[in-house]
Order: C-alpha cells, then sequence, then structure tokens
C-alpha cells in the first residue's frame, strides 16, 4: 500500500517515541530534574560513580524503577493485546477478554476489602506482596477458568472463549459490585484507585520481577508472530500450512497471562493500550505480526511513560490515576490516525 | 504411490456426510469431484487434504495414514485452495500469496519473493498485489488464494515426494476466461507431476480439462474413473436429475447441454 510505512520506520519511529517519553518521564515530576541534572545522574548511574545529589537521589531511588516498571507494563500490555487480537482475529479484542483483568480485581478487591476485616496487619497497598500475588493469582485462575469453559471437541473455540470471558468478565463485576458497597471510603478509594491503575507502587525489587516476565513474554510473543499471520487466513487455513493452532492459541493466552498478569497485579488496571497500541501500528505498518508485535510494545510504552510523566505532574504532589490519563491522551491521538488513515480502515 | 481413501466415511452423530468411499488419486492427472450440492464433496476434499479425520475406514498418502506423515511435512507438499475464506486485517494480496510461503520459512529457496511474484503472474493477480484482500472481487480474492496455494508448492520436494494441489470449487467465482486460464493452469501443473484434485460444478469445464471424475450421486454411489467414461449422459440425468445431450464439436471436445 502506497500509503503504508515500512518496518523500520515503524520500529524507529516507535523507539523514537519511546526515548522521548523516558527522557520526559524522567525530566518531570513533583521534583523536576533538569536536563543537564539528567545527564549528569545518567553518567553517574553508568559509571558506578557516587552521587550524593538530591537529583541522584530521588532518580535512581524513585524515579527509576518507577520509569522500567512503566515500560514493561506498556509493553507487555501492548504486545498482548496484539497476541488477542491476532487470535481472535478480531480488532476490538483485549487482554481483559480472557479475564486477566476482571480476576485480578477481583482478587485485589477481596484483598483489600475483606484483607482488612481478617488480616489487618497484612499490608495491602499498590504494590505490597500481598495485593501483588493475590491479583496475579486471580487473573491467572481466571484465564485459566475462562479457557477451560471454551474447550470443546479436543480444541480450544474462540467464540466460545470470547462468550466465556465476557460471562466471567460480568461475574467478577458482580463481585467487584459487593466488595465496594461493603468497603469503608477508605478501602473504596484505595481500591478505586487500583482499578485506573498507576506506577506509584514500583519498587525496585517488584519491578525487577515485572520487568523480567515481560520480557520473557515478549521473546515468546515472537515467535508466535508468523503462526499469527497464518491464522489471519482462518484457523483451518493456517492448519494447512503446518500452523499447531492448538499449540499457538495456548502459548498466546498463557504469554499473556503471566505479562498482563504481572504487571496488573502491580500497577493495577491500565486500561486501552493493549486495545489501542496494536489497531494503532497496524494503520499506519500494516497488519505482519512480526512488525505489529514489537512496535506495539514499544508505542504502548512510550504512551505509559507519557501518560504516567503526566499524572504525576498537573496535580503535583498529588497524582492522577494512569487509567484516566491513557485514554485522555490515547483516544485523541487514536483519532488523529483514524482520520489520516480512514481510507484504509 | 498415491492418495487412497479406503471406505472412509463421515458421520457426525446421525448425520452421514460421506458414506464409505474409497477412491485412488495418482499425482501427474487432474481429477474432478462432482456431484449435486450436499453430495460430500467438499467433505471428501477435507478427508484428502487432512482437515478432517474419517470416521470410518482411513486415507492414506504413499501408503501411510495421512496423519502420521505430520502436519509441517504435509504442508511442504500439499496445498489447500478454500471454497472461501475470510482473511481477518489488512493484508495485501501480496502478503496472503506469501503466506503460502511459511511452511518453507525455516528452508528458504533461493528465490522466495521471485516464488510469489511468479505464482502471482500466474493467475493473473500480479497488478493487484499491493491491493488490500478484502477490497477485491470475489473472483479476484479467488485467483490470489489460488496463486498462494501455487506458491506454498511451488518446487518439487527434495526428498522426492509427490506434490498435491487441493481446490474446493476453484472456477465458481471466475469469469468465463479465467476459469478456462485457471484450469489450463491445473493442467499444466499436472503435467509437470502434481496431483490435482478439483471440486467442480460445471461439467464441461471437468469433461474438458481433467483426466478422471469422481462422481458423488445420492442414488448411484460413488463412481471414479476416465473422465469420458464416468460423464456419461445417462448418469449425468440420474444424478442431477437434467435431461442432458452431449454433441460433439468439429475439433473432437464433447460438450453437454442441459434441459
Amino acid at each position: 500500500m502506497r500509503n503504508r510505512w515500512s518496518p523500520r520506520a515503524v520500529l524507529g519511529g516507535g523507539a523514537l517515541l519511546l526515548a522521548l517519553a523516558f527522557v520526559a518521564a524522567a525530566a518531570s515530576g513533583a521534583y523536576a530534574i533538569s536536563p543537564a541534572q539528567l545527564l549528569r545522574v545518567f553518567g553517574a548511574l553508568l559509571t558506578g560513580g557516587d552521587d550524593a545529589s538530591p537529583e541522584y537521589l530521588v532518580f535512581a531511588n524513585i524515579r527509576l524503577p518507577r520509569l522500567i516498571l512503566g515500560i514493561a507494563a506498556g509493553a507487555g500490555l501492548g504486545m498482548a493485546g496484539t497476541l488477542m487480537q491476532g487470535l481472535f482475529r478480531n480488532p476490538l479484542a483485549d487482554p481483559g477478554l480472557i479475564g486477566i483483568s476482571s480476576g485480578a480485581a477481583l482478587a485485589a478487591g477481596v484483598t483489600i476489602v475483606l484483607g482488612a476485616a481478617f488480616l489487618p496487619a497484612v499490608p495491602r497497598t499498590l504494590g505490597s506482596w500481598p495485593l501483588v500475588s493475590m491479583a496475579f493469582a486471580g487473573g491467572f485462575l481466571v484465564t485459566l477458568l475462562i479457557y477451560g469453559l471454551s474447550q470443546s471437541e479436543g480444541g480450544t473455540r474462540m467464540a466460545l472463549m470470547l462468550l466465556a470471558g465476557i460471562a466471567i468478565n460480568a461475574l467478577a463485576g458482580a463481585g467487584l459490585g459487593y466488595l465496594s458497597v461493603v468497603a469503608t471510603d477508605e478501602q473504596l478509594r484505595s481500591l478505586q484507585f487500583w482499578l485506573l491503575g498507576s506506577l506509584g507502587g514500583a519498587r525496585w525489587s517488584a519491578v525487577a520481577l515485572v520487568g523480567a516476565v515481560v520480557f520473557v513474554a515478549c521473546a515468546m510473543a515472537m515467535t508466535l508472530a508468523g503462526p499469527l499471520n497464518a491464522i489471519a487466513l482462518g484457523e483451518s487455513q493456517a492448519a494447512l500450512l503446518g500452523v499447531d493452532v492448538e499449540r499457538v492459541k495456548r502459548r498466546a493466552v498463557v504469554v499473556t497471562a503471566f505479562a498482563v498478569g504481572a504487571v496488573t497485579a502491580t500497577t493495577g488496571i491500565i486500561g486501552f493500550i493493549g486495545l489501542i497500541a496494536p489497531h494503532w501500528v497496524r494503520m499506519a505498518a500494516g497488519p505482519d505480526h512480526r512488525v505489529v508485535l514489537p512496535a506495539s510494545g514499544l508505542l504502548g510504552a512510550a504512551l505509559v511513560l507519557a501518560a504516567d510523566a503526566v499524572a504525576r505532574t498537573v496535580v503535583a504532589p498529588a497524582e492522577l490515576p494512569l487509567g484516566v490519563l491513557t485514554a485522555a491522551i490515547g483516544v485523541p491521538m487514536f483519532l488523529l490516525m483514524l482520520r489520516h488513515f480512514r481510507s484504509r480502515v | 504411490m498415491t492418495l487412497v481413501c479406503e471406505g472412509a466415511g463421515v458421520r457426525i452423530g446421525a448425520k452421514q456426510l460421506l458414506a464409505a468411499a474409497s477412491v485412488q488419486l495418482r499425482p501427474g492427472r487432474v481429477t474432478a469431484i462432482l456431484g449435486p450440492n450436499g453430495a460430500g464433496k467438499s467433505t471428501l476434499l477435507s478427508l484428502l487434504s487432512g482437515q478432517r479425520q474419517p470416521t470410518e475406514g482411513r486415507v492414506l498418502l504413499e501408503g501411510r495414514p495421512l496423519q502420521a506423515h505430520g502436519a509441517a511435512a504435509l504442508a511442504l507438499r500439499r496445498a489447500v485452495m478454500p471454497q472461501e475464506s475470510s482473511v481477518a486485517f489488512d493484508f495485501t494480496a501480496r502478503e496472503i500469496v506469501a503466506l503460502g510461503r511459511f511452511p518453507h520459512r525455516r528452508t528458504p529457496s533461493a528465490d522466495e519473493d521471485a516464488i510469489v511474484a511468479e505464482a502471482m503472474a500466474l493467475t493473473d493477480v500480479a497488478a493487484l498485489a499491493p491491493r488490500i484482500l478484502n477490497t477485491l472481487s470475489g473472483g479476484e480474492k479467488a485467483r490470489v488464494h489460488l496463486a498462494r496455494a501455487l506458491a506454498q508448492i511451488w518446487h518439487p520436494p527434495a526428498d522426492g515426494a509427490e506434490r498435491w494441489l487441493l481446490l474446493d470449487e476453484p472456477t465458481a467465482a471466475l469469469d468465463l476466461a479465467h476459469q478456462h486460464a485457471a484450469m489450463r493452469l491445473l493442467r499444466e501443473w499436472a503435467a509437470r507431476g502434481v496431483g490435482v484434485v478439483a471440486v467442480l460444478h460445471d461439467l464441461n469445464l471437468a469433461r474438458r480439462y481433467a483426466d478422471e471424475a469422481i462422481v458423488l450421486g445420492a442414488t448411484t454411489g460413488l463412481r471414479q474413473g476416465p473422465v469420458a467414461e464416468v460423464l456419461q449422459p445417462a448418469l449425468i440425468e440420474e444424478v442431477w436429475s437434467m435431461p442432458c445431450e452431449q454433441v460433439e464439436r468439429a475439433d473432437g471436445t464433447v460438450q453437454y447441454l442441459f434441459g
């Protein structure tokens, strides 16, 4: 297509956006760091030099883990969104469809609300281990349930998975609704914050774990790029091209569950990235998953970093929820792209 | 050395999609599968492609059960053109044909791009290469998928295995000229040793271009043989319930007139 960008241009553009977002997010916040200071801090970090300046301490201990969590979250969500859209052969699919977010949300709700009643001593703040592990387990179990419900005649039926996903998501929503009624105002507020996502829970230990999980998931996802292109022809045609379709489905679901589960458990629900990043890349680059997968990861990471930079500055020293901003920034950009490429949609 | 159905049938619950069928197909020939709607033509083709497993009997390729060959190995030498297929996302015609080379991704030829271009030229879709597949007409899409099937089995396998090309109503959406061009193309590929099996509705096309015919009739059962022997007006009248007359033109080709 004449107005398609080359894979190199798309990946280069994505990397550039991510770099810009990284610098912007590194500089901005409650404690602003000037570009010159940023350069010095980077130098000190890279050389292992001793630096006791306040900007170094802020950056190394608070901001950098947050930036890395943002990159992992955006990359994981963008890539997982691409996997789900490719697997469902539907550009409206997103990782939430297979229950990861709703399962994690329900488990987080249970931890925040009921945990306070039965185990008041256990920490339940964003990024704390009890909340992270409960949310991860909840997302994983609900995904497993939906995957199990979609088994029929020795295969996974995507239409069944879609319906089971919608039904189970609604059930989890009912559970959350109940929890929000019995919650105290303070619990409700922290649940609400969790449901709108934030990078505020970034600590080096959690960041390292999430980063590692997302990195492995992205590497595994790339092995599915070629088979997903074949699956665009339909599952039976893909099988005739030698694709083990069941294995691709299983892997895509597992990769998505791990990546999105780890991200969501740590940050809460960051909406919209998984839906919009792949769609946006496809408008520019075409649908080849070998390009869309990595480019969606880059774009998702850039979007989350940009949104977080705004979240930390507009109402500083308070913070806006990230999910509000990913939509507020992502939607106008998306609509602009839609107008630009509307002839091709 | 053949593709063989031995009493292969498909029954789903109480519904018999295909009664036990025994057919032998040889490479280097064009075989037409013929019959009225619902006779089981596509089911027979899906047994031969391995898309479906028989609920009775078995399907053998070169003496071994089809499934024993493995999906990846089969894909290197057996291509299937679907009757209709919906493609997700805005893939271009060229990208779709290039997907035919997917099975060869670990052992690519030196000329992968040339294969795609030549396959598209063969089915007259070279000019459509940059177009989005889903914006093409039905006949154009069919020719793109035919090019994809040809690209998939472009070179004879290194181990000398037979190549098979299975097509489900390849000419249904094509205009008159492209119907004949496609059938001539299939004959050329058969002449190069490829086993061609096509579900067809047009008996005149079958008579003119096929070597063998397999007729699936409700009352006659399955008939297989050289196309001129099997496609007798009496059988056609019984299977399709249409009066049929056979006329021979000056050049010796035979045409059927109906009604």
